[in-house]
């Protein structure tokens, strides 16, 4: 029987040819961003190598390559980090509750949505140059010297200073606008993955909106919000751009509120309520200061302190996707 | 009776007579709530309109000292300089901005739809375990970094002994090409992951369709998957293009500060983010001119990154096919 045309012999081997050529070439585009990594975990240890030691963890920056440190901008990363998620977590996870429990399919809803989307592709130091204009400098309100708004508590002084100048709270007020579309996102998927059976049951036995919500639908959701807040809080921790226009790249050769140790914090427990508004640098703004410093050993100080960077926030992404993946397998309703 | 402890507890107004009267503690308490919650989910509309805000009326009272027909005609920008030396023409910021987006974006969009493409339609379950959690992590990595990667190695290491020791070509220490590249890399975690969710959402009777006339694997990869989640992807594409724009810190460090109409992609150039930076890092006093440039460069930057994002959400929508 003929098909009325001839079909070349080789045509199909031809065929299965060029498909797996187009598989490997799909696979290489995979897997170089893997090795893209690779190269970059390696080549920054091998500049690193040898700067990275105990002496780096432990001082304060210097001008002299060899004897510069991480500890001011460990400290200040830390503070910011801490005070983003306090901002960050009640709110985010307020509005998303607010969002997916409470409002209805409304224009305000859809606009609320719409927007969050948007704000969430607004470049990062868009947001920097708001909190530098809102938090930074209150619009010049308050006078070209500032005021300060001083809070007897008893036993220690809170002192206010406003607007807050380039501090710690400027700092992680604007990070904390710059998560929070993701933060709200990650925890509105984390609620709509709660069956409406669970809280059926808890309307049922007589508990409000707002204890069904508090004592059954957040515990349940509790994890994806976890892993959105954590994958938020290591984005916050890398970003340097909104940081520089806050003005955090100053020579900073102290931890905020003056405090490295538990001593000083029993001496001076006033000092953490005044911490928040001192001066800091952040782990990335260092190294953007490291690198454009033209003396050569600045390059091996950055290096290290790109590879510390890299840990801290390598481990809270594999504990964010672990916990995830875990709890994906885990729960099944 | 195994009723929620603080039903019990906390309202026993709504306890004793919640059917009768109107007015309950609980139901003020959960008013308040709502009300609170609400304010949370306000903030973000808040935020926007802060940031639009503060961005306008700095940039109109920029215009007021500089004219929109210089802003958008002059192709020099010289704010440092003095008297009649300093010029606003935007065009070196944007042309700079734009060399950069569209290397990264050239490097970027193939290798993510590529990778997508590998993910949806190769990969077996066990690969993609491995592979997207590298991705997430690749993802994570701060743009500082990759700033000290395009400036201590792929300028030195790549771009130098290819393209100036074998072709001639005179290569800078900052050039947009190092830059362009480690954006793009940037960029392939975006492209990928919402490419591939675009893929996957293809539904399974289209390639099985597809096997049943003789196709291929990339027959139906490339011939039906792909047209199908055209409008995920595209979407995606220009959301990670908007990123490449609004990208800083890689920028900043690796493509310099050359405010000149330059597409040499060997040379240094600055891109509207950097110029941001640069002005900042110095002691420009507020309410000088160059200060309030910064807001009508922010105000440019801001603009078409929204113009791109709107438009990937609009392209999402209206060319989405619907599938049962």
């Amino acid at each position: 029987m003929s098909l009325g045309f001839d079909i070349p012999a080789d045509d199909l081997a031809k065929r299965h040819r060029k498909e797996r050529v187009f598989e490997w070439i799909c696979l290489s585009a995979l897997w170089a961003g893997v090795v893209i990594l690779g190269i970059l975990v390696l080549g920054t240890t091998y500049q690193a190598w040898g700067w990275l030691d105990w002496q780096f963890l432990t001082s304060w920056d210097s001008r002299k390559p060899a004897e510069a440190g991480l500890l001011a901008p460990l400290w200040g990363s830390f503070w910011i980090l801490t005070l983003t998620a306090l901002f960050t977590i009640p709110v985010g996870l307020g509005a998303a509750v607010y969002l997916e429990e409470y409002s209805s399919d409304t224009w305000m809803r859809r606009i609320i949505q719409v927007n969050l989307s948007n704000l969430a592709g607004v470049p990062s130091i868009v947001y920097g140059i708001l909190g530098m204009t809102v938090f930074v400098r209150a619009f010049g309100i308050f006078g070209s010297e500032g005021k300060k708004l001083v809070i007897e508590l008893g036993i220690t002084q809170w002192t206010i200073p406003l607007p807050f100048g380039r501090c710690v709270v400027s700092g992680a007020l604007t990070l904390t606008l710059l998560v929070l579309p993701t933060v709200i996102v990650a925890a509105q998927e984390a609620l709509r993955g709660i069956p409406a059976s669970i809280r059926h049951a808890s309307l049922a036995l007589g508990a409000t909106k707002w204890q069904t919500i508090r004592h059954q639908v957040i515990p349940a959701a509790l994890p994806g919000i976890l892993t959105g807040v954590i994958l938020a809080m290591s984005r916050a921790m890398g970003e340097a751009a909104p940081l520089i226009l806050i003005g955090a790249l100053t020579y900073v050769a102290f931890a905020p509120g003056r405090i490295d140790s538990l001593d000083d914090v029993f001496k001076d427990p006033g000092a953490i309520l005044n911490a928040p508004f001192d001066t800091f640098s952040a782990l990335p703004i260092q190294v953007f200061s490291w690198i454009s410093r033209p003396k050569a050993g600045f390059q091996h100080v950055s290096a290290a302190g790109i590879i510390v960077l890299l840990v801290v926030l390598i481990t809270m992404n594999s504990v964010a996707i672990y916990a995830r993946q875990r709890f994906r397998t885990k729960l099944k309703w | 009776m195994s009723v929620t402890p603080d039903s019990l507890t906390t309202s026993p107004a709504s306890q004793s007579n919640s059917l009768v009267r109107r007015f309950s503690l609980t139901a003020f308490k959960e008013a308040i709530i709502k009300g609170l919650l609400f304010g949370c989910a306000f903030l973000s509309i808040f935020t926007t309109i802060a940031i639009i805000w503060v961005l306008l009326t700095n940039t109109l009272s920029f215009f007021e000292d500089v004219s929109l027909a210089e802003f958008l005609g002059d192709t020099r920008w010289t704010p440092q300089f003095e008297g009649e030396q300093k010029h606003f023409g935007i065009w070196p910021l944007i042309t700079g901005t734009f060399l950069v987006a569209i290397i990264a974006a050239s490097i970027g969009l193939p290798l993510g739809l590529l990778s997508a493409i590998y993910l949806s339609e190769y990969a077996s379950p066990k690969m993609r375990n491995i592979a997207k959690p590298i991705l997430e992590i690749l993802a994570g990595i701060p743009t500082v970094v990759f700033g000290y990667f395009a400036l201590v190695f792929v300028t030195p290491f790549v771009l130098r002994p290819i393209l100036q020791t074998m072709l001639g070509f005179e290569v800078g220490i900052y050039n947009a090409l190092s830059a362009g590249i480690v954006v793009g890399i940037m960029i392939v975690p975006t492209v990928c992951s919402l490419s591939e969710d675009a893929l996957r959402v293809v539904p399974n009777g289209l390639r099985e369709a597809a096997y049943a006339l003789g196709s291929t694997k990339l027959d139906v990869s490339v011939r039906v998957v792909v047209p199908a989640a055209l409008s995920g992807i595209i979407a995606s594409f220009l959301l990670a293009f908007s990123r490449a724009v609004g990208e800083t810190m890689a920028v900043t460090i690796a493509a310099g500060q050359q405010p000149v109409l330059n597409i040499n992609p060997l040379q240094s150039v600055e891109t509207m983010t950097a110029f941001i930076v640069n002005i900042s890092l110095g002691d420009t006093p507020a309410g000088s001119i160059e200060y309030k440039s910064l807001y009508a460069v922010a105000f440019t930057l801001f603009a078409l990154t929204l113009t791109m994002n709107i438009i990937s959400q609009w392209v999402m929508r209206r060319y989405r096919e619907e599938y049962q």
